[in-house]
């Protein structure tokens, strides 16, 4: 029997793919991050490239070295948004699950058989609000207030937003001020690069030296993308200009938690918008209460007890605990009542952010939107 | 007989643990109930474990405190682009390591000598407080429990 040490992040349930021995944390699926750099990266070295030089000489020198800064700015923002921790919820141990299951339990009381236990809910008051706390079946937690499963990488996740696939990650407490700081600094950068092309083709029409056929080209395709950019990217910042304002999130929002139809106001509003921006923007960074880079021992014999085999690869962590379905406590009795929540457990209580987009609402912060763009401002948010 | 019970008794005394739940009616911060759980009835006094809780609700609050300082770590690190955290940590992470010291100094003075273990709630990812307790049953138990080391998980 050969016990090696192994990180915790090998051996972490989920589907999130882990670099850098597990400093760096993402979603599964990562062609549209790529795609995202390219896209920055290759607009803003167009840029640099071609008219950079033109507008440094004519104009200032501080054009491109402020437009290098902000790009360095949004680079460090995404990647920062991109491979941190969202805020994960790690999941429940199997004495808590056993703990929680047992509590369920005393609180349903008898349930006649053939007959579907109650929902797991937990009411809590807060703030003379009623919520609704939900039980997670994978997790097998009761997930706090504002905490939600995303499917796509099969975690709970705290406050959560949106997972997003232009980062490769999923958007919440953790992350969300960074993501927030992207797409501003995203939007003053398209804004920025977009005038300054404009700047550049207007002195190249009157021009007194005259330009090359290619460079206008290229000149057109700037402004081109910084157009259809801006008005995505824009919209998204000013949409979630709105959210922070109202101290909401994006789940929320499409929810339509706090909508008022029930009468239900947010419970987590300041009802000043000043200490909500204060309260997402400036409040203490969490740190990550998901161990990756711990060590723990493990086993590399197969044993008999074991429920199902452990995979020891690091590109596939499965834990044991997303295999079982109830918690089954090793000793005396084994609880009759799990064999319920081995049927409930199919079900999944969280909307897969892939799902059909609601109908487009124009954030009343934002610049005037028609219904489209603010359409292309939802579908940019999924 | 007295042999087959007392193996009996021992291989029944798992390591059962009790669970303090959060708090969330004050909304999202961090905050434990100070309800006293009633598995721990003979095992410690109820204004101890109280005191505990209170006090690590109070490190939290800190922690997560919004005001001077957390503004101008903010301002700071965005004006850096965040790059200032490799070099520094934030004060939440300053409290944490401060809590669990707590923690360790309860464990030593109060909570090992009632044979119970007090767990680090961000090892639970903040969700729960837990004591672990060791039920050795033999009869002439003293209230120290001597195997503790392998007790915990």
């Amino acid at each position: 029997m050969i016990t090696r040490k192994v990180r915790k992040w090998e051996k972490l349930p989920g589907k999130n793919t882990f670099c850098c021995d597990g400093r760096v944390m993402m979603a599964r699926q990562k062609g549209v991050f790529y795609l995202t750099l390219f896209l920055i990266v290759g607009t803003c070295s167009l840029f640099f490239a071609f008219e950079c030089p033109y507008l440094a000489v004519h104009l200032s020198p501080a054009i491109p070295v402020f437009a290098a800064l902000l790009f360095l700015f949004v680079i460090a923002m995404l990647l920062r948004t991109s491979f941190s921790d969202p805020g994960v919820l790690p999941r429940a141990l199997p004495e808590e699950a056993t703990f929680i299951e047992m509590e369920i339990e005393a609180a349903n009381g008898n349930v006649p058989t053939g007959q579907r236990p109650p929902p797991r809910i937990r009411n809590v008051q807060i703030n003379n609000q009623i919520v609704k706390l939900k039980y997670c079946y994978t997790c097998k937690i009761f997930r706090p207030p504002r905490a939600s499963h995303c499917s796509i990488c099969d975690n709970c996740v705290d406050r959560f937003d949106h997972h997003c696939p232009w980062v490769g990650n999923c958007v919440g407490k953790r992350n969300y001020r960074f993501f927030y700081m992207f797409t501003l600094s995203l939007s003053l950068l398209t804004i920025y690069i977009f005038t300054f092309d404009i700047i550049h083709v207007v002195m190249r029409k009157y021009p007194v030296s005259h330009l090359s056929n290619q460079k206008e080209q290229t000149c057109r395709r700037i402004v081109l993308v910084c157009f259809f950019t801006l008005w995505s990217v824009v919209g998204l910042t000013g949409f979630h200009t709105y959210l922070i304002s109202l101290n909401q999130t994006t789940n929320e929002d499409i929810k339509g938690s706090w909508s008022g139809k029930n009468r239900v106001q947010n419970p987590y509003s300041h009802k000043n918008i000043i200490k909500n921006c204060c309260e997402v923007l400036c409040g203490p960074v969490y740190p990550s209460v998901l161990d990756r880079r711990g060590l723990m021992q493990e086993d590399s014999s197969v044993s008999a007890t074991s429920a199902a085999p452990s995979s020891f690869s690091s590109s596939n962590p499965v834990s044991q605990t997303t295999k079982t379905t109830a918690p089954l406590i090793p000793n005396e009795h084994t609880p009759d009542d799990a064999k319920p929540s081995i049927a409930a457990s199919a079900e999944t209580s969280a909307p897969p952010k892939d799902e059909v987009p609601p109908a487009p609402k124009v954030p009343p912060l934002a610049s005037p939107e028609t219904d489209a763009e603010a359409s292309i401002v939802k579908d940019k948010a999924h | 007989v007295f042999h087959n019970l007392q193996e009996l008794r021992h291989s029944a005394s798992l390591v059962t643990k009790v669970f303090v739940q959060r708090d969330y009616s004050e909304g999202t911060v961090c905050r434990f109930q100070t309800k006293f759980p009633s598995e721990l009835d003979n095992r410690i006094e109820r204004t101890l474990l109280e005191e505990t809780v209170k006090t690590l609700n109070s490190y939290y609050v800190e922690a997560e405190k919004i005001g001077g300082q957390s503004y101008l770590e903010g301002c700071l690190a965005c004006a850096t682009a965040y790059i200032v955290f490799l070099c520094m940590e934030t004060r939440y992470e300053k409290m944490l390591k401060k809590i669990s010291g707590y923690v360790q100094e309860q464990n030593e003075k109060i909570y090992a000598p009632r044979g119970l273990l007090l767990t680090d709630p961000v090892e639970r990812g903040m969700r729960v407080v837990s004591f672990s307790e060791c039920s050795f049953t033999f009869p002439h138990v003293s209230s120290s429990c001597p195997h503790l080391r392998e007790c915990v998980q």
